[in-house]
Order: C-alpha cells, then structure tokens, then sequence
C-alpha cells in the first residue's frame, strides 16, 4: 500500500518533465531570428536596393517581382528598407540590454551572494529606482538630449534597464546561493570568485538568457514607440518603428508600408519571446530536478 | 512608502535640472541681456541653491500648488486634473474588458490542459503578446476604424462623458480595446497557469468527490487561491499603462495624462513635466498599494507572514 503511494508520488513528480523536448516551433523561430541577424549584418552585400533611392516614377507601389514589398510615398524599396530598418531595432535591443546585464547582473549576484549590509542598501536603492517611472524619464532624457542618436538611446535605456536585470539575477542567484551544493563548496574552502564563477553563474545563466532574451523584445518595442514620437533615429534613416509611423499619413493610400514593417517586428517580437519563453520552462524543469 | 514618495519627489523634483537646456532661454528666448535674465531667476527662485529650491517647490505642491506653466501659463494643477478622469475611464474601461475576458477564457483553458482550445487560446495569447500597441492602433484603424467609421483621430474626436457619453464611448472605445488587449494576455496567461496547479490540489478532488458542479469548483474554490499572482501583476500593469499607455493616447489623440505629457515635453514645458512625473509616480504607488491590499484578502495568509 505505501509503496503503492510512493510510486504514484513519483510518477505524478515526473510529469512536467514530459516537456522536455524544444519542439519544432521554437528552432524555426531561433531560425528566423538567425536569418534576421544575418539580414541585419550583411545587409550591405545582399543584393537589394538601397534603402535611400528615391524613385519618384513609382511612388506608392504595390509588391511586385521588381519590389518585393512594394515602394513607399517617395518611391523608396520597402523591402531594403526593411532590412536596414531592422538594424536599428537590433542594436538598440542588444545594445541596451548589454549594458543592463553588465551592470546588473554582476551587482544582482554579489548582492545575493554576499547578503548583509551591501545587499540592503543596494537592494532598497534599486527597488526605488523602480518605483520611478522610468519610461517618462527615459521620454523626458531624450527629448532633451539633442543632437539624437542611437547610441543615446541605447544608454538611456540600457541604465534604465539595470534595476530590472539586477532585481531578477538577484531572485534567481538567492534561489541557488542556499542550495546544498553552495554550503558544500564554502565549506571545503573554494575561494568567492570560484563559488560564484564554477557554482551560482551556471545555475543563474538560463535564466538570465530567457530574461535577455524577452528585454530584448521589450526594448524593440520601446524603441518603436520613441520613433513615433519622433525620437528615435532621424529620417531618413530607416528603422521599423519610423516606418510605421510615416505609414500613418499614408495609411489608405499605400496600406503595405505599414503592414510589411509591422510583420517584420513582431515576427521578430514573437520569435524572440517563444524562445525566451520555452527556455524558461524548460530550464525550470531541469533545475527542479537537481 | 512615505521614503519611496520623498525619492520620487527628489527625483522629480531634480529630473527637471537634469534635463539640459535654460528654463530661461525658454521664456525669454536667446538673446535677450543678461539682466533680464537675472530678473527672471530671482523671480523664478533658481538662483538660491538647490536644495532651498526644493523645500520652496514641496511646500508649494504639498498645499496642492505645482506652480503655473511658463508656456500656457495655466496652473498646472488644472491641467492634470483635466486629464485624471480620461485615464481613470480608459484605465476602468479597458481593465474591465480585460478581466472579463481573461477570467473565463483562462478557466476555459484550465479545465482542459493540452486540449485543442487551450492550445488554440494559448497560441493567440502568445501572438497577441508580441504584437506591439503602436502596430494594434496602425492595424486597427487600417482595417476597422476607417470602414466602420469609429472616430479614431484628432482631439475633436474626444467628448467628455458629461457632455454625450455615446460619444464618449465611442472615441474612447479603441484605445480601451488596445489596451484591454494588451492586459488581457498577461492576465489570461498567469491565471491560466496557477489555475492549473490549483486544480491539482487535494481539495479541489476532495471537492469534485463530493459532486460539486464544475462551475462551482472554479469560481468558488480554485479562482481565489489562484489569484494571488494574478493581482499583483494587475497591480504592475495598471501602474505601467498609468505611465506607458501614453503611446496609445499620443497616437489616438487621447488629451488624459500621457498625452499633455509628450506635448508638455514637446513644448519644453518644464513643471507640466515635473507635474505629472509626481502624480504618475504617486499614481503608481498608490496603485500598487491597493493591489496589495486585495492580495491580502484573497490570501489572508501572506500578511501574517
């Protein structure tokens, strides 16, 4: 009877591990955003048309064999500007969260680490940083901040970012920093840096990766939100956020200038938060069953 | 909460000496002689040191004084309390939409795990979470606004509730719907997975044993103790819509807070912008005050703790 108990107990603890497998879906989405990455890089070489050429003998087009995505009110490809667009999109997402994880991170796992006195204070200053609305403050910044420029906004974002990547690190590292094998390595005398390089930082990496992954998304979608309030990167630099909303004044006229970048963004927004998404429940998987 | 309140005044309070450029040179200008320009500090106050300024500055807002705008030269107070009610409407609005869908459907999911109408909900939940809310609007009118004729566009489309609330309604129900959209997939995919963990809980077979109706079992016994994650993260997404639905009211022509903000910073318009940076923040606060009050009272537990 009681082994009967304990078999059941074991089966039904087995169960999430059932999903373990990624499945099709998520290395078609790391497939399209490998494919966007590398549009993104190359760009340059592909053959496409320059994303600035103005054609004023074909204004407004549809798709066609010749423009892919069609051509917008000043006779420019879509579709090359698309490309392009798509660059600054990924660098003010890598580039903010880059430097959020390189403040952050680091902070979040020597707070939870070493506890104490230095935890509290950074903690309490992090956590009222976060009650400020940093979205306004990053508006008001920016809007200030003239001459505009990516790099601008890629470091207002990024520092505004750093509370959030240290609040989440810091969860995930106390998570790890009690466990069994933690004591176990204090206790035969591994140095702090070791404990933390060889023991914390590969039980908190998965979910720092899922978490970068959806911060990149989230700062994507930030991004597009400035260029339409004009503050992200000046035209005519292409950018999806730009081109969506000078699709706004041509809306009935030429509907493909806005749907094209649109589905570029959020097939990429998609792609990257399935990833981040099925990482995180696969890795919280794995962890429970350490 | 009192210390989160005085940072945030500080930091409203300083964001404006942050921000680069001369309150002066906006009034008054470039060019204009030194003089005058000294008048205006003395009479602005900006030539005591800073912390005096300060103390100047929060004994006027704590007697409900944000100062007058250099540019309108309207109280600022005003201007913010034209605006609180829209947000306060879009905000019930768009969250009583959200609720309502989000509740039903996620229990419609949970009853099934894996079956074809949690997967179908699961994946639209999903798409719809990647789809940013500028892309919602431009979509939304492309497709819908224009052709069902919605007033989607320009302040004259906005119409107070007291004056003909159809119309209020009608201008207001697409950024409602944007945003209820855009709460609706959290909700929906928070309550959906602690719903499904409750339901595996001894109580609910015990429950199921005694012959209760499925309906009773959801609402009665497994909503509560699944909603705990539920409102707090109501509680963080109300208070960002309070900061970040100003997209959707910039683009929809929406004159609530967002929208005075961006003209405010467009404007270079500096204590409209200190203005409603401290009653956001103070919104947000209060937001997630409340929402932790209903945390407690869905679990009794975690306050004694």
């Amino acid at each position: 009877m009681y082994v009967q108990e304990m078999i059941e107990e074991t089966a039904l603890a087995d169960r999430p591990e059932r999903k373990k497998k990624l499945g099709v879906i998520f290395w078609i989405c790391v497939v399209w955003i490998a494919l966007n990455l590398g549009a993104a890089i190359f760009a340059n070489f592909l053959p496409i048309e320059n994303p600035m050429n103005q054609n004023y003998a074909l204004v407004n087009a549809g798709p066609s064999l010749h423009h892919l995505f069609g051509t917008d009110d000043l006779g420019r490809d879509i579709f090359a500007r698309v490309v392009y667009g798509s660059r600054v999109s990924i660098e003010a997402g890598l580039g903010a969260i880059f430097i959020g994880f390189a403040i952050g991170a680091p902070l979040g796992m020597l707070a939870a680490y070493r506890r104490g006195k230095f935890d509290s204070m950074l903690t309490t200053f992090m956590y009222t940083f976060l009650a400020f609305p940093a979205i306004i403050a990053t508006i008001a910044i920016l809007s200030f901040w003239t001459p505009r420029s990516l790099l601008k906004i890629i470091i207002v974002i990024g520092v505004a970012s750093i509370p959030l990547v240290y609040r989440v690190i810091r969860t995930a590292t106390l998570n790890v920093a009690t466990k069994d094998y933690v004591i176990a390595a204090k206790v035969q005398g591994a140095t702090d840096r070791r404990i933390m390089a060889k023991e914390l930082l590969p039980n908190v990496a998965p979910i720092g990766v899922a978490f970068l992954l959806i911060g990149i998304a989230t700062v994507v979608v930030l991004e597009g939100s400035l260029a339409f309030l004009g503050l992200s990167v000046n035209p005519p630099t292409p950018s999806w956020g730009n081109m969506i909303n000078e699709a706004r004044t041509v809306l009935q006229l030429n509907p493909w200038l806005a749907i094209f970048p649109s589905l570029a963004m959020c097939l990429f927004l998609l792609s990257l938060n399935f990833i981040g998404d099925r990482l995180r429940s696969h890795f919280e998987v794995t962890e429970s069953k350490l | 909460m009192i210390g989160i309140v005085f940072v945030i005044s500080v930091g409203a309070f300083y964001l404006i000496h942050l921000l680069p450029g001369d309150p002066a040179v906006v009034i008054l200008g470039t060019g204009d002689s030194p003089v005058n320009k000294a008048r205006l500090y003395a009479e602005l106050g900006l030539n005591r040191p800073i912390y005096e300024q300060y103390f100047i500055w929060m004994s006027h807002v704590l007697r409900g004084n944000l100062g007058v705008s250099f540019i309108s030269e309207t109280s600022v107070w005003t201007t913010i309390k034209g605006a609180i009610p829209i947000d306060l409407e879009l905000m019930l609005i768009s969250q009583i939409l959200a609720f309502a869908a989000a509740i039903p459907l996620a229990m419609r999911s949970a009853k099934k795990p894996d079956g074809w109408i949690d997967r179908f909900l699961s994946a639209g939940s999903f798409t719809l979470l990647s789809v940013p809310s500028f892309i919602a609007i431009v979509l939304l009118v492309l497709f819908v606004s224009i052709d069902l004729a919605v007033p989607h566009t320009g302040v004259s489309s906005y119409v107070g509730f007291g004056t003909d609330w159809i119309g209020n309604l009608e201008s207001l129900s697409l950024p409602s719907v944007v945003l209820a959209v855009g709460s609706f997939v959290v909700y929906y995919r928070i309550l959906r997975s602690d719903l499904i963990a409750t339901l595996q809980e001894e109580y609910i077979t015990m429950a199921r044993s005694k012959g209760l109706s499925q309906r009773r079992i959801m609402w009665r016994h497994a909503l509560r103790p699944s909603s705990v994650a539920l409102l707090g993260t109501a509680g963080v997404n109300i208070g960002g819509l309070l900061a970040g639905g100003f997209i959707v009211q910039y683009l929809l022509d929406i004159p609530g807070l967002g929208y005075t903000l961006i003209t405010a910073i467009g404007l270079t318009d500096y204590l409209v912008v200190q203005g409603i940076v401290l009653v956001v923040a103070v919104g947000v606060i209060l937001i997630n005050f409340f929402f932790d009050f209903l945390i407690n009272i869905a679990d009794p537990r975690i306050s004694r703790e």
